[in-house]
């Protein structure tokens, strides 16, 4: 049952994946986005990490993507249409880097084997990743707070006329 | 259960909570003042007590935060890099950016911020704490690298650094991702000791290893990964162009020390050869696409691209000599390079962008201080006696012949050569061309204070290195 519900899910979110990419029109390509995020957070239900499938679901898949949808509706974006010439080479260039790094990493992937490690339920429930927050990665949490900030400056500081 | 907080911790980042709250009074102060330039001289200040309380914590060994930050002499050095740079690049700021009418609170508050980040780079012995302080001052660059808000240039090098640094932020965080996978443990000491227990060929530690340096090749600026470079420095502010070109590569270069000398120190044998070549390409590629340049900025900023394949060479040695020889470059280069570019600063007037190798054109008859000054850090830059440049460079070289990696060593030393050539040719404009602009260079006490320090810096190293030699040799050895 998990196996089915993995590659069903798994294929979801890779052919989301290519879609956000081959789409011409712009919010498709958000929507297909969407799509894959959520896939990819049933992914994360079936691994045991809960805590991380929903904080996937409430800040990509909800609060990022409205905003991208938002933008994109304001901007009122005209259709992609064979938009950058002067980059239509890099397809041909691109493409086959990328298909060959995803060959080297599925060859790579293929042989391992499988971890011998017990996992506890409790991996990536809310409760542990609090504790190891609080604990472990107390420091970088705490400086994560002012990244935000310095994001938010940063945000100002573009988007005002006069500062 | 260890003891994940104590009151020592707090100690141990004074330096940089006290930078967090001068940015974050920056901040506020910038809405009750009218003259901007204040602001500079309070950031300066900061700068000033932070290094301070940074002196205060000289000499200790401890590891705080149950392990995820470790305050060494290493991690002690690259800070007063980071200071150093900061400082500096703040001094010339006050003048350029009041020329540029863009002097505002939050670009001072961005830079005290971006160091902040550093300093948490340079003592991270964790994934985690590593990756954050490299966003926090990534981000905080970015914004300052498009501060130029009415120029579109200034928008389109912070848009390209911005892609080009997240894309590149996403192939470390593969690497990493996979190294937690193989060690169960975020911390550098784990991981190595998870490889270590790995065949050398075992392909995932392979992939992971290579993801990361890939995106740490980026991060420095190594030749095939450079292509923003000339693009994010050319656009930039010039202020924020020397502090990147220093501190912000300073920081990445204090976070690959890390990496490669502790985490993935096992998997040594595999990755020298991929240095090896990345480091030749690097200053092969960056000397010679500086040689064509006609703009400055753009010249500087692939020579800032090979310094970045010389600096390698000490990885791929990787004895005493080499490790003592990163750190020691970088803090030389801090001052050289900043200094040539206060210079390229004090071009910049008020209808002149001063950008263009003609806009040096006769330099020497307008202002014979300026083109001395230029004169001797574009020496150091080349390397040649008895500047600070000759010294760093020579423990590189050294570094690799005594390793026994002599082709390197004669790569490095032609390069050296190719290098004089490029820079000759800002000499020869500053020296033997008639003057075309008339006016002189802009006058400002940050201006000449920054050019004051870099020049007694570069000359003193120069001639009496050793103290240097021995601050840097005594922060390598005993964390590698």
């Amino acid at each position: 049952m998990i196996q089915i519900l993995f590659f069903f899910f798994a294929a979801l979110a890779a052919g989301a994946a290519i879609n956000v990419l081959v789409q011409k029109h712009v919010l498709y390509s958000a929507l297909s986005l969407i799509l894959m995020l959520t896939a990819t957070s049933v992914l994360f239900i079936l691994l045991g990490a809960d805590f991380l499938a929903v904080i996937q679901i409430i800040v990509y898949a909800g609060a990022i993507m409205v905003l991208f949808v938002f933008v994109i509706m304001l901007l009122n974006l005209p259709v992609d249409e064979d938009g950058a010439d002067r980059l239509r080479w890099l397809k041909f260039i691109g493409i086959p880097l990328g298909l060959f790094f995803l060959f080297l990493v599925t060859a790579t992937l293929w042989n391992v084997q499988a971890g011998t490690g017990t996992q506890s339920r409790f991996v990536g429930s809310p409760q542990a990743i609090g504790q190891s927050l609080f604990t472990d990665y107390l420091l970088p949490f705490e400086v994560t707070s002012l990244l935000i900030l310095i994001a938010l400056v940063g945000a100002v500081v573009f988007a005002k006329k006069d500062l | 259960m260890a003891q994940f907080f104590q009151m020592q911790d707090l100690g141990a980042i004074t330096p940089e909570l006290e930078l967090v709250a001068f940015g974050m009074f920056l901040l506020i102060f910038d809405l009750m003042v009218q003259e901007k330039r204040r602001l500079g001289l309070i950031a300066l200040a900061g700068i000033a007590i932070s290094g301070f309380f940074l002196f205060r914590l000289r000499g200790t060994d401890f590891s705080a935060y149950g392990g995820v930050l470790a305050l060494d002499p290493f991690s002690i050095f690259f800070k007063t890099i980071f200071l150093v740079a900061a400082a500096l690049s703040v001094a010339i700021s006050l003048k350029y950016l009041d020329i540029e009418r863009e002097n505002h609170g939050e670009y001072y508050a961005l830079i005290l911020f971006s160091t902040m980040g550093m300093m948490f780079m340079a003592g991270a012995v964790d994934l985690v704490t590593l990756y954050i302080g490299l966003e926090t001052m990534a981000i905080a660059t970015y914004v300052l690298v498009g501060f130029l808000r009415s120029n579109q240039r200034s928008n389109e090098a912070s848009m390209k650094y911005f892609l080009l640094g997240a894309f590149s932020s996403g192939i470390l965080l593969y690497g990493m991702s996979l190294l937690y996978g193989l060690s169960g443990s975020t911390r550098f000491v784990d991981i190595a000791e998870a490889l270590s227990r790995r065949p050398l060929t075992d392909p995932i530690s392979l992939l992971a290893m290579i993801t990361l340096s890939a995106g740490m090749f980026f991060k420095v600026a190594a030749v095939p990964f450079h292509q923003w470079t000339p693009d994010a420095y050319e656009g930039a502010p010039t202020s924020i162009t020397a502090f990147m070109s220093v501190a912000v590569k300073a920081a990445s270069f204090a976070m690959m020390v890390r990496i490669f000398m502790v985490a993935i120190y096992p998997l040594r044998p595999q990755w020298v050869p991929i240095m090896a070549a990345v480091s030749v390409m690097t200053m092969t590629i960056g000397n010679i696409a500086a040689i064509t340049q006609s703009n400055v900025k753009r010249m500087l900023a692939y020579s800032s691209i090979s310094h970045a394949g010389y600096i390698l060479i000490g990885f791929i040695a990787g004895n005493e000599t080499g490790l003592t020889a990163v750190p020691l470059y970088l803090f030389i280069y801090t001052f050289t390079n900043l200094g040539a570019w206060a210079v390229i600063v004090a071009l910049r007037r008020k209808d002149v962008i001063g950008e263009q190798i003609d806009d040096m054109a006769g330099l020497f008859f307008r202002h014979p201080a300026g083109a001395v000054l230029m004169l001797i850090f574009l020496l150091s830059l080349a390397g040649i006696p008895p500047t600070a440049g000759f010294i760093g460079k020579y423990y590189l070289f050294a570094a690799a012949i005594q390793t026994g990696h002599n082709a390197l060593a004669v790569i490095a030393v032609l390069n050296a050569a190719i290098s004089i050539y490029f820079y000759f040719r800002i000499v020869v404009s500053m020296f033997m061309r008639e003057a075309t602009e008339k006016t002189g260079l802009v006058y400002a006490p940050g201006l000449t204070m920054t050019l004051a320090i870099a020049i007694v810096f570069t000359l003193l190293i120069g001639v009496y290195p050793d103290p240097f030699i021995a601050m840097a040799r005594q922060a390598v050895i005993l964390g590698f």
